[in-house]
């Protein structure tokens, strides 16, 4: 003891101590800013995972479609359903069951159908529209109703575990592995764009598209604006098999096509007076 | 006078109480080993590196289909540098591009911790196209 005592006391006088002592202190108490600065300019940057959207993807503020009713024929109702059916893996119900694949399939009930574009009258589309003495030809057109991914959307609002929400976009999108199933915002909605799934959609669908996946009992599905054929560039099925009845586009551009067709053309909206401001429009 | 009865008795109680240890002596239940393909060979590296990955795949997942579906972002450069398509089952860029066989990568050490991940009641495995 004696020894070391002396040494310190030969060696450093108490000056010299706290000098070290200062700069030691200094250095311990900077050292996490030093490091969350070299971290900062790029240090250790390649280190962390980035995530990103695709470079081609289609982009909007405000995603809306318009359906231009002169040029729906039966053909296009038709090759638009299919193309749907065929893009997302939607069962159809008067397909019959593979019995090798799906043995003893018991038989669907046409009631829990499942719809995300369908073929529907006028007076089912617009009912507070059917005046008295409306042109013939809107009795028998064949009107394309489908999810209209509205600005106030009540099945968003009804949703209890967010499964259902609003992307920054506008469209109204579904996470079906949140989806309870509940079906409140099957009543919330005002134009049926939901349906059920009451039973396993696999037996149903003629040949799987693998680049969707199928929906599982017990959730609810419906129209996503092809939210997944936008990203990768390409326009939405519907649009692609509707030989021009259908356009796709931002509402907020004004620039946009479908702006310049909602311009030169008089278009209505389903059930507006329900203030859920639809995002589909109708060229009659 | 019941003593015999209660050393009986915990006799019984032990034996069953150690049911599953002496039920499984003298049995393999070792560890499967994952198959990979050919072409997850070849790779040589996933998103995370092997033990991460062994232990964080679901979280990695999980937070993928968040992404996915309410970002909208698809695309996602891993820590290594690759760039990999944020999906499970569609896609050659995607998991199950790389690791084709289901039931040899994935369904073998599920079924082993048996955890029944519901992924392929919507998902489809590429095989079922296939047939």
């Amino acid at each position: 003891m004696k020894t070391i005592k002396e040494n310190l006391l030969k060696k450093s006088s108490r000056r010299g101590f706290l000098k070290v002592a200062g700069i030691s202190a200094v250095a311990i108490g900077a050292a996490p800013a030093i490091k969350a600065v070299s971290v900062a300019s790029g240090g250790g940057a390649d280190s962390l995972p980035v995530k990103t959207a695709n470079g081609e993807s289609l982009t909007a503020k405000r995603w809306g479609m318009v359906i231009d009713t002169n040029k729906i024929t039966d053909e296009v109702v038709e090759s638009v359903i299919a193309a749907c059916r065929n893009a997302h893996n939607i069962p159809d119900f008067n397909h019959t069951p593979d019995e090798e694949k799906y043995p003893k399939t018991r038989p669907a009930n046409k009631n829990q159908e499942i719809k995300w574009i369908w073929e529907e009258h006028y007076k089912h589309a617009f009912p507070e529209m059917e005046d008295e003495f409306i042109a013939e030809k809107f009795k028998s057109l064949p009107f394309l109703v489908t999810c209209n991914h509205c600005k106030n959307a009540p099945c968003v609002q009804a949703c209890p575990t967010k499964a259902t929400f609003k992307r920054e976009d506008g469209i109204v999108i579904m996470d079906f592995h949140r989806c309870i199933g509940c079906r409140f915002c099957m009543a919330a909605c005002p134009y049926g764009s939901r349906s059920f799934n009451f039973r396993d959609a696999r037996p149903f669908i003629d040949k799987i598209n693998p680049d969707f996946p199928v929906r599982s009992k017990g959730v609810v599905e419906k129209c996503n604006l092809c939210a997944e054929r936008l990203e990768r560039g390409e326009q939405p099925a519907c649009v692609e098999a509707s030989e021009g009845a259908i356009v796709v586009g931002d509402l907020e551009d004004p620039s946009s096509e479908i702006r310049g067709l909602l311009n030169e053309n008089y278009a209505i909206r389903r059930k507006q007076e329900l203030g859920t401001e639809s995002s589909v429009y109708y060229i009659m | 006078m019941s003593k015999n009865a209660i050393i009986a008795g915990l006799a019984v109680f032990v034996i069953v109480a150690l049911f599953p240890f002496w039920f499984n002596i003298g049995r393999t239940n070792a560890a499967p080993e994952v198959e990979l393909s050919a072409k997850a060979k070849a790779a040589k590296q996933c998103v995370l590196d092997k033990y991460d990955m062994r232990a964080n795949h679901m979280s990695l997942l999980d937070d993928w289909r968040d992404t996915v579906v309410r970002d909208s972002k698809r695309v996602y450069k891993a820590a290594n540098g690759k760039t990999f398509n944020m999906s499970l089952s569609t896609g050659e860029d995607s998991c199950m591009g790389c690791h084709v066989d289901k039931e040899k990568f994935c369904d073998k050490c599920h079924n082993y911790a048996s955890v029944n991940p519901y992924c392929w009641e919507c998902h489809t495995d590429p095989k079922e196209v296939t047939q």
